[in-house]
């Protein structure tokens, strides 16, 4: 390449290549965007909003927005972590989540991500709203209880399985996941443990059934390195799987 | 409960799909149709409809449970949703749902349990200068009374079909009370296309025709033509009548240039936002001047189809506009040779079936292809890859218009009118606290003060400009503007009077867009219900001046954080309403101190029902 | 000597795991006690506090009246006061009951339960109502700082309270915040 764009990114100059969007190239310039509906091996949607970055003093979505030469782009300042924090809380009080029973304690992204943005509590008073659990695989668990509509699994389902198992019903508030089979049951869907959708939840919703604690609590990933290390490394050794 | 059995369900759908030509992009259409049919879109039809599309049950599901007017439950014989905009709520719907509910014996959001009948809340129906308003099986029934009530109840009651009930229940009005340039003369179907064609030469039809006929698309007078029409749009400085002022020509040329196979005009007539009801109006009686919009847009474009997107709530408009695009087909104007040039472009209805969210672009573009309506990422705009991912312009209903008459006219002639920014004329919906509401046309540049004066409504304390998304003027502000320069609006004006309590005005609203937000982004879902609860908690005397400031830093971290504009602009009307009339929030306050947001006492009384006990101590 | 800080706990709809954990300061307790006092607590029993405390620590969520009755007393009376562990934070494991009505709660524990005899759902005088729903402690006074974790590791506490009777901000750093 005989030169390379750039933009800068709370001061620090991150290359690009054509194409790119900002958050890709921050996380392959190593700086860590806080993210929890985007996986890169995806594509992005920008629903959860917590890689908002401020481009030219205006608001968009990292994950979405395409990087151009000389943006100046504002990421983890105060205000931007105020309203991440507020965002995280959102999805924690919408909920119901149990971080002292739930299997994905220290493997789950959105309390890694609290974690990071230093959450003490959920400020908002919490819905605890009526979820379905369905447990009726025998080899899977849908627990919408602690389901934040990142639609991972509708859209892997989708596009990389090819089988459409998952949907969301509902709107606003009221949203929800939908198994796709005659009774609405697990049981009764095409999902398989193959399947990359029965793998790519971020959080405890979806998982698969009598490997919750495999991996002794303190030696989860999140446990070892805090997620915005272990992201950027991870995006990294996929950069690298996937030029070379 | 009667609930339809199989045989019915496939009697009625079979038909449906067959005409939807098993297209799952038709699903929408096709779950509309069904729900008409059977007043719900029971299981059985969920597992039908899925298997004629080769669509999964889920994503059916998912499509019903989006959009407000489809419902897995049945939802009884006579369906009634009473609308519930700010403005039929101070014509007084709340307490005619009450009587209605109450002499029909029915719980609000239940169906009775003979499954005759069930009453049910909608967001604002379009109809709020003829209001308190209702959809009865989905056709309007407009000044509501308590007379108006007691006959329907006797005709419910006597089961008689709404087809039989008497016509003046189903009379909707323009009130057209003021007409500008753009409207004052009738329009002649066929003129505009005519000179859009003819533009920039002195051929006639008759020469394109010799000439032409046989190669449109390589033919020089229709380029010209197409590039001559762009050009007057461009001299017209026309702007987006939808709210946001996006230049059309911009838009125009941008989908002609746009590289891609077919491309797509859809007119958005969604007009979802609460007090807003000049589509309704047009296409009642202006419906050529917007088809002829349209294809004129086709013509420049290049584009074959035309789909008109119209919301649910005008689905009694139907017969007509299938009337008036088949007498266009008849006379040339739309169809595979229009005026006999061998133009081809035609225009399909698309019906929404109740969802505010869209009226957002790239929302309204994944319902057209039979999707839960959420939008979509923010690029490629749909300019570039809209419907079926092609380029697509999208404008609304009064765009249309006005570019037809801009074809017709010329560029110059329109940008005469208006504002150095905002040129040519707009529509303005009044309604609320005025002697005569209705649809009033001006040209850009009208002040407030002049509008009120004009309907009767110069008592005034405010009024909301552009719906609850909009702006709240106060009267120390009547002198603005309405123009892009200072007051951008869709046209909506509703009418504060001056005994109105403005605390109810944020109470409807923040439960509009609670019942709206579509569930895509994080600030928008879970925001729009924390502001409702913060709203709720103001309006039972537990809010102090904390949650004033909660509310006023959500409503930051959802302009800057949420996914479109829905989300962005939900709370506008809250903290104009701090800002404005803080003093209705401060009589609110009962205390300076934290409150909890719910009863404590009220929480124990399960407690006291299940224990028998109603002592001291059963008590906080 | 400057007076020593006074402090009271309070575990309402808890599992008390929050206070053996601050008891696993071990030997830093009597660090602890150079510079704090404990008013009302499990720890010496009393039940009211007299006058102000500087420092209320209280764990569990609020799942009946008395509970109310405490919490509201607690922030009367004391300057500070802080929610600690994932219970009084966020309601925690006991308001998973919070999925069913208080009915079917009941009906389980005292009418269908197994084992249970001459079955009623209790109605002496004595025993606190249950709220609906049970409340993190936020939800129902103002809360100064919190303390979450499942229970606060021991390490937390000592943090916590170090930081905050140096007068300096007592968040947890990332290496101590744990929410199970």
């Amino acid at each position: 390449m005989d030169h390379t764009k750039t933009f800068f990114l709370d001061g620090q100059e991150i290359p690009f290549k054509e194409g790119q969007t900002v958050f890709d190239a921050a996380m392959a310039a190593g700086v860590y965007i806080p993210h929890l509906c985007h996986n890169p091996d995806y594509e992005p949607h920008s629903s959860c909003r917590l890689c908002t970055v401020i481009v030219n003093g205006r608001p968009f979505a990292a994950c979405t927005q395409p990087a151009v030469a000389g943006q100046m782009i504002q990421n983890d300042t105060p205000e931007l972590r105020e309203m991440r924090r507020t965002l995280t809380q959102m999805l924690f009080v919408e909920g119901n989540h149990y971080c002292p029973t739930c299997e994905k304690s220290g493997h789950c992204k959105l309390q890694a991500t609290a974690y990071d943005l230093g959450l003490q509590d959920n400020h908002f008073p919490q819905f605890f709203p009526k979820r379905e659990v369905d447990a009726s695989h025998p080899d899977f668990v849908l627990d919408r209880d602690r389901c934040i509509l990142c639609g991972h699994c509708v859209r892997v389902s989708r596009d990389v399985d090819r089988k459409c198992v998952f949907a969301m019903t509902h709107r606003g508030i009221k949203t929800e996941i939908v198994v796709d089979s005659p009774t609405g049951l697990l049981k009764d869907s095409r999902l398989t443990m193959e399947d990359e959708a029965a793998n790519v939840c971020p959080v405890g919703a979806l998982m698969p059934k009598r490997k919750g604690f495999q991996v002794p609590i303190g030696e989860r990933p999140y446990d070892k390195a805090p997620i915005r290390v272990d992201s950027v490394k991870n995006f990294r050794i996929r950069e690298e799987r996937r030029h070379g | 409960m009667p609930h339809a059995t199989v045989a019915p369900v496939q009697d009625a759908i079979l038909p449906i799909l067959q005409r939807y030509d098993r297209d799952p992009q038709n699903l929408l259409q096709i779950l509309v149709e069904v729900q008409h049919a059977l007043h719900c879109v029971p299981p059985e039809a969920v597992d039908l409809v899925a298997d004629h599309l080769g669509a999964t049950r889920a994503h059916v599901r998912g499509v019903v449970g989006f959009y407000a007017f489809l419902s897995d439950q049945y939802l009884g014989d006579f369906v009634i949703h009473l609308s519930d905009n700010i403005t039929d709520r101070m014509l007084g719907n709340r307490e005619l749902a009450e009587y209605l509910c109450s002499r029909l014996g029915v719980k609000l959001g239940k169906v009775r349990a003979d499954g005759r009948v069930s009453v049910n809340f909608t967001s604002c129906t379009g109809m709020c200068d003829q209001g308190p308003a209702a959809l009865v099986n989905g056709l309007p029934v407009t000044r509501l009374s308590r007379e108006r009530i007691d006959r329907m109840v006797e005709l419910i009651t006597a089961r008689t079909p709404v087809s039989a009930w008497p016509t003046e229940f189903f009379e909707v009005e323009d009130n057209f009370r003021r007409s500008d340039v753009l409207f004052r003369r009738p329009f002649e179907p066929g003129s505009a296309i005519q000179a859009a064609m003819l533009r920039g030469g002195d051929e006639t039809l008759k020469d394109i025709q010799l000439e032409e006929a046989l190669d449109p698309a390589s033919g020089k007078l229709w380029k010209r033509g197409a590039d001559e029409t762009l050009k007057e749009l461009y001299r017209s400085d026309l702007r987006g009548r939808g709210g946001a002022g996006f230049k059309a020509a911009i838009k125009w040329e941008t989908c002609r240039d746009t590289a891609g196979g077919e491309r797509y005009v859809v007119c958005n007539a969604d007009e979802g936002e609460p007090g807003t009801f000049k589509d309704r109006v047009l296409l009642t009686s202006y419906a050529d001047m917007v088809f002829e919009g349209m294809t004129v847009c086709g013509y420049v474009v290049g584009s074959g189809q035309g789909i008109l997107y119209i919301r649910q709530e005008y689905w009694y408009l139907k017969p007509h506009l299938e009337a008036v695009l088949a007498r266009r087909r008849e006379a040339g104007l739309l169809g595979s040779n229009i005026l006999g040039t061998g133009y081809a472009f035609d225009i399909d209805l698309h019906w929404g079936a109740g969802a505010y969210i869209c009226g957002m672009e790239s929302a309204m573009i994944e319902s057209i292809e039979g999707r839960r309506g959420k939008p979509r990422k923010r690029w490629p705009l749909p300019v570039v890859a809209g419907v079926r991912k092609c380029p697509t312009v999208v404008n609304n209903v009064e765009t249309f218009a006005a570019a037809g008459m801009i074809a017709l006219k010329g560029g110059a002639w329109f940008a005469a009118h208006g504002t150095m920014h905002s040129t040519g004329t707009k529509l303005f919906c009044v309604s609320g606290d005025c002697e005569r509401p209705g649809i009033y046309e001006y040209p850009f540049g009208v002040s407030v003060r002049e509008i009120l004066r004009d309907c009767g409504g110069s008592s005034a304390q405010a009024v909301q400009v552009s719906g609850p998304s909009g702006t709240t003027i106060t009267r120390s502000e009547f002198d603005r503007v309405l123009a892009f320069e200072d007051l951008a609006t869709v046209g909506t004006m509703m009418v504060l009077g001056p005994k109105r309590d403005m605390f109810e005005l944020v109470e409807n609203f923040s439960h509009f867009f609670q019942h709206e937000s579509c569930g895509l982004c994080t600030p928008c879902r879970v925001g729009t219900s924390l502001l409702v609860n913060l709203v709720d908690k103001v309006a039972c005397g537990k809010g102090s001046p904390m949650d004033l400031e909660e509310i006023q830093k959500l409503s930051h971290i959802m302009k800057t954080t949420a996914h479109c504009g829905l989300g962005q602009t939900a709370p506008n009307h809250l903290l104009d309403s701090l800002l404005k009339f803080r003093t209705v929030w401060d009589a609110r306050m009962m205390t300076t101190e934290f409150e909890p947001a719910f009863d404590l006492d009220e929480a124990l009384e399960e407690a006291r029902q299940l224990s028998g006990r109603d002592d001291a101590e059963a008590h906080l | 000597m400057a007076s020593k800080l006074k402090v009271a706990t309070c575990s309402l709809a808890g599992c008390f795991g929050c206070h053996m954990s601050l008891l696993d300061i071990d030997e830093r307790l009597l660090d602890l006690l150079e510079v704090v006092e404990f008013d009302r607590s499990p720890i010496n029993d009393l039940k009211r506090i007299e006058g102000m405390v500087d420092l209320g620590l209280i764990e569990g969520g609020l799942c009946n009246a008395e509970n109310v009755h405490v919490l509201r007393h607690f922030r009367e009376h004391c300057r500070i006061l802080v929610s600690v562990g994932e219970c009084a934070v966020t309601g925690g494991v006991p308001s998973m009951r919070n999925h069913y009505t208080l009915r079917e709660c009941l009906d389980e524990a005292y009418i269908r339960g197994v084992g249970v005899e001459n079955a009623q759902i209790p109605s002496d005088p004595e025993l606190p109502l249950l709220l609906d729903k049970l409340r993190p402690l936020h939800e129902v006074v103002r809360i100064d700082y919190y303390l979450p974790g499942c229970p606060p590791s021991a390490e937390a506490f000592w943090h916590f309270l170090t930081e905050l009777i140096a007068g300096r901000d007592p968040s947890l750093p990332l290496q101590l915040l744990r929410y199970d």
